[in-house]
């Protein structure tokens, strides 16, 4: 009975690795070129239609035709051209500035919305911006002298 | 808008065309060793950090040439002028070889297997390293592909070709330098 649960055990082990990788999906290369950079272009590869880019493309298809996975992929691509064919900008230099200034922008952004909605809420509304705003319909009457002139429009209208 | 919140949105704009300055200064193309050179002058080479071998472990750069006559041959299998080139470049190697200097490629932007397809069928004998992603070349002030720099005895640039080289090119402004003394 021991080694009966033994053996089950062990092709437990074996079976459930296998049976996880063939679940993963297979890499294709839609899937990964447009997380990719053509180098010398400096666009995304999948729109990218240079020699450089037909060999990077070579060279993911051959390593789609051994199996590997994406994740196998993209470390292969970052080990043989280096981070930047993943397109993501450097942690120094002048490539800083494309992960700080979003963030930069993103908060003066903030800070321009919520100082101007308290300047919105502080300001007193002029009266005479409430009346012109409040409806006619069901409120106060028009005050004579605009009585007349929408009774001569009207009038002429119906000419 | 209130003129006191004008500021702000001045300093953004301000920074924003700074960005685009530094940016347009640091990543424009960089003429300085062809001005020096069309000047008469022997610039340093730029300093750029070990590279990886091609087709071999560890690391090499040119200080490990210094002493010799070296042609810095820039190129990639994937660009044709270069590929063109390099029955030239392997034929100046064996000139060069012969009077104590060599070829030293570098092979730009291009995965390992390609470029050691080509070494083989041209038969490269002189060294190689990679520049995975154009790091180094770029310092070289790198317009196109292929490109060679004449590097002498000293250590210093002698000569710059930003095309494939001839064979007139060679005895012209090559063999000259190859005849210098140290």
């Amino acid at each position: 009975m021991r080694a009966l649960l033994a053996l089950l055990a062990l092709l437990l082990a074996v079976a459930a690795p296998a049976a996880q990788a063939a679940q993963a999906p297979r890499a294709s290369l839609p899937d990964i070129e447009d997380e990719v950079m053509c180098l010398e272009c400096r666009t995304p590869l999948n729109v990218s239609t240079s020699d450089v880019a037909d060999q990077q493309r070579a060279f993911i298809s051959e390593l789609i035709d051994q199996g590997r996975t994406k994740a196998e992929i993209k470390a292969a691509l970052v080990r043989e051209y280096g981070p930047r064919v993943l397109g993501e900008p450097e942690e120094k230099g002048f490539g800083l500035a494309a992960w700080i200034v979003p963030i930069l922008v993103a908060l003066g952004a903030l800070a321009l919305v919520i100082v101007t909605a308290r300047r919105w809420r502080r300001e007193p509304q002029p009266a005479g911006a409430e009346a012109a705003a409040a409806p006619a319909e069901g409120g106060r009457e028009l005050d004579p002298e605009d009585a007349r002139r929408l009774d001569a429009e009207l009038a002429a209208y119906d000419r | 808008m209130r003129p006191r919140a004008y500021w702000p949105v001045t300093l953004a704009a301000a920074l924003l065309v700074g960005l685009l300055a530094y940016g347009l200064t640091t990543t424009g193309t960089d003429t300085t060793l062809d001005a020096a050179v069309a000047k008469g002058e022997r610039p340093s080479p730029p300093v750029g950090s070990a590279l990886p071998r091609l087709g071999e472990d560890g690391t090499g750069s040119l200080a490990d040439y210094k002493g010799k006559v070296v042609l810095v041959n820039i190129w990639a299998s994937w660009c044709d002028p270069c590929v063109d080139e390099l029955p030239l470049v392997q034929k100046t190697h064996e000139m060069m070889e012969a009077k104590g200097g060599t070829v030293v490629g570098i092979d730009v932007k291009e995965n390992t297997g390609a470029a050691l397809d080509a070494v083989d069928d041209f038969g490269l004998t002189y060294p190689n390293l990679r520049d995975r992603d154009g790091d180094f070349v770029r310092k070289w002030g790198q317009t196109g592909y292929p490109e060679n720099f004449v590097i002498d005895r000293d250590g210093r640039i002698a000569a710059v070709r930003r095309f494939p080289i001839t064979q007139k090119w060679v005895d012209e402004t090559l063999a000259p330098i190859l005849d210098e003394e140290a």
